[in-house]
């Protein structure tokens, strides 16, 4: 396996003294499917939002490709090869499909400070952006604002405006929140997809996908990890079973 | 937000050209001065809406760059005898000067904050207008002289001024123009639209924004050093946050993030100003009135909502 892509070696953090991840030591593996799974308030965002750089831990270290990254802005991390996606969906709502990808493509360019060059410019990335889009089925609707598209297709957007940046590391913070069963396969056969040549962290509910999805599991509690594993390991681990007692568990 | 119609729509050229014959005519018909106030206060609100309109940053102290281009101008042609072209370079230098300074303070913050610290640094301004000894104190600068425009047309000449400030007006828009619809106006939008998800992808949202905060003051020193030369006044009112916070309704008014709802405002702001100043009503009421009116009856603005009506009846035609 080599050494993991992303390490976090101690990392605490206390928001005025309610300690939302304590003493957290993870290993993503490249080239896996890791979920972080665990109940509501388990810290698994915050995680997210740490691994990021969106929270400053309160100690800790977070190493990605064996380079220390904790002291980096969010900016950064996006340009060392790690981009996440949130929980709610996170498009440009008033810019069209083709643009939303097109504005991601332009991190590439040096021209981004020009304001006196038109943007009729960037329709040399037409080309790239649309074939993202086909990625993720969308490129019939990229004159869409994405505002106008349904819940499911605009997550599909977002991802497809996250693979524009060719992410060696991808964050996914609950992908298949608020889809309908079409969509959730859909979008799991997506993740598979792209997770050929990359590897994915992600945080999620739906544990039929993550069962059938991830390669490794983290399971989180109360900020700290109860149990970690493949899906058969996890899911017959006693403290797990405990810890989702009295929440739905399909 | 509507976005404003290209200019190869057909429609929309054919307001630009209708645009075009009412601002060449019009000191045909009207008081000269008049409608280079209106241009002037258009223009600052067109600049004040490069960063309403595409940023989403409401700043509440736009009338600092204004004044303090009017007062650098109005002091280069009055106390150095520079040309006109050298005082209005000089307001804009200022002016851009003063919003580097002060959105690197206050970019950081977010909505009402943003709004109270750009308010906080313009009051500032304000104080320096009144103490410093080159801006005359309560008096201000007074008689300022015009000169020429190129070195050759007599500013004197109020047919002369108006069209030279037309000129003005039309380059600094068709400047506007083109900064929203650039490179950089693509990530101004993202940003506008979601700003951490910008910032996921890499982008670095507080450079950006303080480049359109630069942009902005600079354009709004230009209507305020044009203003100064043209009516050879540069005052504490140009200073004064009531002129923020009027450059704010004349927006608001004729449509925000709209490239021509901020001249619809100014003209409608500045002629109600006008007309009533011998009426004897309470000019403030009134105006205040109006604005309260628009926003219950027209939310996006006079222009904003002709625009969605137009975009309304074509989507009606067109399958």
């Amino acid at each position: 396996m080599g050494e993991p892509i992303l390490r976090m070696q101690g990392v605490t953090k206390a928001f005025a003294g309610f300690v939302a991840v304590r003493d957290l030591d993870l290993d993503i593996a490249r080239g896996t499917i890791h979920a972080l799974i665990g109940p509501n308030g388990a810290g698994k965002t915050t995680v997210f939002n740490l691994v990021t750089k969106f929270h400053q831990p309160t100690s800790g270290r977070i190493i990605f490709k064996g380079q220390d990254i904790t002291a980096k802005k969010p900016s950064d991390i996006a340009r060392l090869g790690m981009v996440r996606s949130f929980q709610i969906s996170a498009v440009f709502a008033s810019m069209s499909a083709l643009d939303n990808v097109r504005v991601a493509l332009q991190r590439f360019r040096s021209d981004n400070f020009a304001f006196w060059k038109s943007d009729r410019i960037l329709r040399e990335l037409d080309d790239r952006a649309r074939s993202l889009l086909n990625e993720v089925g969308l490129d019939a609707l990229r004159d869409r604002k994405a505002a106008e598209l349904p819940y499911g297709r605009r997550r599909a957007l977002e991802l497809a405006t996250t693979l524009a940046l060719e992410p060696e590391l991808l964050l996914l913070d609950e992908p298949m929140a608020g889809m309908g069963h079409e969509d959730v396969e859909r979008t799991a056969a997506l993740i598979r997809r792209v997770a050929k040549d990359r590897t994915v962290l992600m945080v999620e509910h739906n544990l039929s996908v993550v069962a059938d999805l991830s390669d490794r599991i983290t399971v989180l509690a109360r900020g700290e990890i109860l149990a970690e594993g493949d899906y058969g390991q996890v899911s017959k681990d006693p403290a797990v079973i405990e810890a989702y007692m009295g929440t739905d568990h399909d | 937000m509507t976005p404003t119609p290209g200019p190869r729509d057909p429609l929309a050229l054919l307001l630009y050209a209708g645009a075009a014959v009412l601002l060449v005519g019009a000191p045909f018909f009207f008081y000269h001065l008049f409608l280079t106030k209106v241009l002037c206060y258009a223009l600052f609100a067109c600049a004040f809406n490069l960063l309403l309109g595409s940023c989403g940053l409401l700043s509440f102290g736009h009338a600092a760059y204004f004044g303090a281009a009017a007062y650098v101008a109005g002091h280069a042609a009055k106390v150095w005898g520079l040309p006109f072209e050298a005082c209005l370079a000089l307001g804009v230098m200022a002016s851009a000067l003063l919003g580097t300074i002060f959105g690197y303070i206050s970019i950081r913050r977010q909505g009402i904050y943003f709004a109270m610290i750009t308010l906080a640094l313009a009051q500032m301004v304000y104080f320096l207008a009144l103490q410093l000894p080159f801006t005359g104190a309560e008096d201000g600068l007074t008689a300022i002289p015009r000169g020429k425009a190129l070195g050759l047309f007599e500013l004197d000449n109020p047919l002369v001024l108006y069209f030279s400030t037309l000129c003005i007006f039309v380059g600094a828009l068709t400047l506007i123009h083109r900064i929203t619809h650039s490179t950089f106006g693509q990530i101004l939008r993202a940003i506008r639209d979601n700003e951490p998800r910008a910032i996921s992808l890499g982008f670095e949202a507080n450079r950006y924004k303080l480049q359109a905060f630069v942009l902005s003051a600079a354009l709004v020193g230009l209507a305020g050093a044009n203003k100064a030369i043209a009516f050879k006044l540069a005052t504490l009112t140009d200073v004064h946050w009531s002129t923020s916070g009027s450059v704010i309704l004349m927006t608001l008014l004729g449509g925000l993030g709209t490239l021509l709802g901020p001249f619809v405002g100014a003209l409608m702001v500045v002629t109600l100003e006008n007309y009533l100043a011998d009426s004897g009503l309470p000019i403030n009421a009134v105006i205040g009135g109006i604005f309260i009116l628009c926003i219950l009856l027209f939310r996006r603005g006079i222009v904003g909502e002709a625009q969605a009506w137009l975009e309304g009846a074509r989507s009606h035609k067109a399958p």
